[in-house]
Order: C-alpha cells, then sequence, then structure tokens
C-alpha cells in the first residue's frame, strides 16, 4: 500500500491541481483519498485500478469541500464534469508539469525542497520537518508562502519552452541533489524510523528519468545517486563511525546495483551531451568498479575532473582534482596543486583533512597533525569529528 | 490578462558617467524594445524616471506627513522606470524582463481585486 500512495499521491495532486488551479485543495482532497483508502482497503482489499479509486474518491471529497465552499462554485462544476469523474486508467500523467512549478526558479530553494517532496512525492509536512530536523512551524509557513506565491504572482503549471527547458532542469536537479545530500550525508543525525530523504530524492529523480527519458543530466544525476546509494551499507561500522571510501569493506557494497547503474552510465555517454552531473557518475562509476582504493582507474577519474572543471570550475572541485592527481602523479605534484586552494579554502575543514593526509603521505607528521587539529576546529558533523580525533589520538 | 509591473533598476553611476554616444545607443535600444512589445500589444504603459537625486520622499511621521529629501531606501541600485506588461503568467513576464535591454528588473504581479 505504502508503494502504491508513494506512486499515486503524486499523480492525484497534478491532476487536481490542474483542474482545480489551487495546491492546498488539491493536496487536502488527495490527503482524503489516502485516509479513505487506508480505511477500505485492509477491509475490502486493494482495487483493482487503485489509482482510478484514488482518484474518484479525491474527486468525491473536493466536491464536498467545495460545496462547503460558495465562492468556489465554477470549480465545482469542473470537478462534476462527467468526463472528469469517469475512473479511468489512461489519466494523463502530469507529475512533470508538477515538478516544474514547485522547482520554479521564482521560489526560494528551501521553498522548492519542501514543495516537491510534500506535492509530489506526497510526505506529510512533520515528515519533511523530522527529516531536516527544523520545527514543523517553519516547513508549514515554507509551504504556505510557496503556494500563495505561485497563486499571486501566476506561477504556470506547465513543462517550460524548449529554450528555457535546460536552464529549469538545472533547477530541478539541484532540488533533487540537495535532497539527496542532505539525507545522505546526514545519516546518523537521524532517527531510523524517518522517512530518508536521500531514497526519496532517488524515487524522485528515476521518476523524472521515466518523464524524460533523453535528458542526459537526469540520467547522470540518478547514476550518481545510485552509485552512493549501492555504497551506503559500508559507510558506517557497527558503531555508527563512518569509514572512508578507502577503508571500506567493498564486498558490503550492492554489486547487483552498481550493474545495473552501469547500464545507466551507458545510456547517457552514448547520448554524447554531458553535463556535470553525468561526469560526477563517472566518477563515482569508477569508484564503485575498482576492486580495492589501490586498483581504482585514477587516471579516468582526473580526466573527468578536467572535464567537469572545464564545465563548472570550483575550488572543491580542483581539491577532488588534487587527490586523483595524487595517485596518478603523487603526492608532491598533489600538495602544490591542493597548495593553490590554501586562501579560497581556509575555511573548509575537508581541505585541511586532505592536506594532512597529503602531509602524512610527504613524511611531514607533525604538520599533518595541525592540518588535522584545523579541520577539527572547523566542521560539527559528528561523525566526521570522530574521525578527525581518532586520527589525532 | 494578469498584469506585471516590470521595475526597471539601474545603477546611479549610469546616467553621469556613460557618454553622450553611449547613450544614444542605448536609448535606441530601448526604444526599439518599446516599439517590439507594443506592437506585440503587450504593452500596458510605463515610463523613465528622473534619477535618484530628484526623488523627495513624504513620510508619515507621528500620525502627520513629512517632507523628507531623498529616497525611501539610500543605495546604489534604484528603479530607474517601470512599464506594465500585460501577459498569461509569470513565465511570459519573465521572458519578457530577458529581452529588456537594460539592467536588473524586478517582476510584480498587479493584485487583482
Amino acid at each position: 500500500m505504502a508503494a502504491i500512495f508513494h506512486e499515486e499521491a503524486g499523480r492525484l495532486t497534478a491532476a487536481l491541481v490542474r483542474s482545480l488551479g489551487n495546491f492546498d485543495l488539491a493536496e487536502e482532497c488527495v490527503q482524503d483519498a489516502l485516509v479513505s483508502a487506508l480505511e477500505h482497503w485492509p477491509r475490502e482489499g486493494i482495487p483493482r485500478n487503485p489509482g482510478a479509486w484514488l482518484m474518484t474518491t479525491a474527486r468525491r471529497k473536493g466536491i464536498d469541500r467545495l460545496r462547503r465552499e460558495k465562492r468556489y462554485q465554477e470549480k465545482l462544476a469542473d470537478l462534476e464534469e462527467p468526463s472528469m469523474s469517469a475512473p479511468s486508467a489512461t489519466l494523463p500523467d502530469e507529475r512533470l508539469e508538477l515538478i516544474f512549478t514547485c522547482c520554479h526558479p521564482a521560489l526560494a530553494r528551501e521553498a522548492q525542497v519542501a514543495l516537491t517532496l510534500r506535492s509530489v512525492a506526497g510526505l506529510t509536512t512533520p515528515e519533511i520537518a523530522r527529516a531536516f530536523l527544523v520545527p514543523e512551524a517553519t516547513i508549514a509557513q515554507r509551504l504556505v508562502r510557496a503556494k500563495r506565491k505561485i497563486v499571486d504572482a501566476r506561477i504556470p503549471f506547465r513543462v517550460p519552452d524548449r529554450e528555457e527547458l535546460p536552464e529549469r532542469i538545472d533547477q530541478v536537479l539541484a532540488v533533487l541533489y540537495l535532497m539527496f545530500n542532505e539525507g545522505y550525508l546526514g545519516t546518523g543525525r537521524r532517527g531510523a524510523s524517518d522517512r530518508d530523504l536521500a531514497a526519496e530524492a532517488e524515487w524522485l529523480t528515476s521518476l523524472l528519468a521515466d518523464l524524460m527519458p533523453d535528458e542526459a543530466e537526469v540520467l547522470g544525476l540518478l547514476a550518481l545517486m545510485r552509485f552512493h546509494l549501492a555504497r551506503a551499507a559500508a559507510r558506517f561500522d557497527a558503531r555508527g563511525e563512518m569509514i572512508l571510501l578507502q577503508h571500506q569493506d567493498r564486498s558490503r557494497w550492492d554489486r547487483r546495483r552498481i550493474d545495473e547503474t552501469f547500464a545507466i552510465v551507458g545510456r547517457f555517454v552514448t547520448m554524447r551531451h554531458p553535463g556535470p552531473y553525468q561526469l560526477q557518475a563517472l566518477i563515482a562509476g569508477a569508484h564503485a568498479d575498482a576492486k580495492s582504493w589501490e586498483s581504482t582507474r585514477w587516471p579516468n577519474i582526473l580526466l573527468s575532473y578536467d572535464a567537469l572543471i572545464a564545465i563548472n570550475d570550483s575550488p572543491v572541485v580542483r581539491l577532488n582534482r588534487a587527490i586523483a592527481l595524487w595517485h596518478v602523479q603523487g603526492a608532491e605534484q598533489a600538495y602544490i596543486e591542493l597548495f593553490r586552494l590554501s586562501e579560497e579554502l581556509d575555511q573548509y575543514h575537508l581541505y585541511h583533512a586532505t592536506r594532512a593526509e597529503l602531509l602524512r603521505a610527504l613524511g611531514r607528521a607533525d604538520e599533518a597533525r595541525a592540518a588535522d587539529r584545523r579541520a577539527l576546529e572547523l566542521t560539527e558533523n559528528p561523525a566526521e569529528r570522530a574521525l578527525l580525533s581518532a586520527r589525532l589520538a | 490578462m494578469p498584469q506585471y509591473v516590470l521595475m526597471l533598476l539601474e545603477h546611479e553611476d549610469w546616467v553621469d558617467k556613460q557618454s553622450a554616444d553611449d547613450k544614444k545607443r542605448a536609448y535606441a535600444e530601448i526604444n526599439k524594445w518599446v516599439d517590439d512589445i507594443t506592437k506585440k500589444g503587450i504593452m500596458k504603459g510605463g515610463d523613465e524616471l528622473q534619477p535618484q537625486r530628484t526623488a523627495t520622499t513624504v513620510r508619515r511621521v507621528n500620525g502627520s506627513m513629512k517632507v523628507t529629501e531623498g529616497p525611501f531606501v539610500e543605495s546604489k541600485e534604484h528603479v530607474g522606470g517601470f512599464m506594465m506588461i500585460d501577459v498569461p503568467d509569470l513565465d511570459a513576464a519573465i521572458a519578457v524582463a530577458k529581452s529588456w535591454p537594460g539592467g536588473d528588473v524586478e517582476v510584480r504581479p498587479i493584485v487583482v481585486h
């Protein structure tokens, strides 16, 4: 039932937003329909076409709500139209329109994230609040403001035109990647019972890949997420402490999932339309494919970083490139590269942690300890703090 | 159709520091842009404003209106003009804003009563 709800909540919301032009009302109707399913299905069994059942119920609930509110008389007529009320298995999937509306650049990034989780993935406001460790009222307010802006500024409910599309897809991918990282990097901070943001982001991205199968960057992001998730079981030890990639037990990686993800890589590579997510997926794939840290195909990773810098230069990408360079050209060369970033990344803990590793490789133990101490000062993430403290002990 | 106001922002130095030729070119572009959206039937009026230094602000202080010298908020960027346009939705308004040959543009929908 959970899987059906996941699949149908966004679809129902999208269809109702289209016919009602109102996010709040659409979501209330969908919630009503899901509650109704929770009452009926366990007793009567899951209907043969659960989507149509939910749609009919949501519409009926919508009509009830509208009757109570006189000012929506015209909308009522829309819902009661026979063409709409007949349950149909071929309901157009308008979730793509919904995704683009939720991730419209006129909305603040945090509002885009909350709205996408709420409307497309069907998470409740308390679930979103728990996932981000913020008060429920904060999320509720973000959602209210975003929906109000959609109505007042008339943010359209549609897939952008061809010329707008690349920029708008970037927006959607940025929202999904932020959601994923929040879940993936935050593991350990959260209780096990909470909805997993990384899994939600992966689900949303695979939905987007189904809806837009020809977009290489969408596939790139999906592959990137799946390579990370395939390694998730090896990321923490029994006490919940983080294990770095080079020390992970690779037999615990999900081999089947890695192989399946390489099929996605094959798809986007043949499209010949490279982009930052695809390049990051190639890097993650090279790690996932290696039998050991030492036998990783570092020259390939270095090439991917060079391409990434050509598209999207940033000090953090250069920091990661320096690690690849270490394994291709040696610690000396990597240290020289790293040193060039000293000003821009002075406040970034991973810069100092990486510097510490290179200094150790170069036999400069005292300087390495100083760099580790600096890294420790700069991070509050408990898993990373534990790791750095262990190095210093 | 819903209406939007495009608030055309300009840098305080722009008017003073441009050469006469540059200014002429800029105005030619702007006039072309205005003609263009007028022909499309989108344009509902608008104008260029005199620079910020000409501004006078009337403030309500303790219940009475007091005249003060200068703009409402002093800043490097200010509203140098405005256009009212008539388009179906925010994306259409953004497309018009993107075609503006001048500086930054704030897009604000008009309240429908």
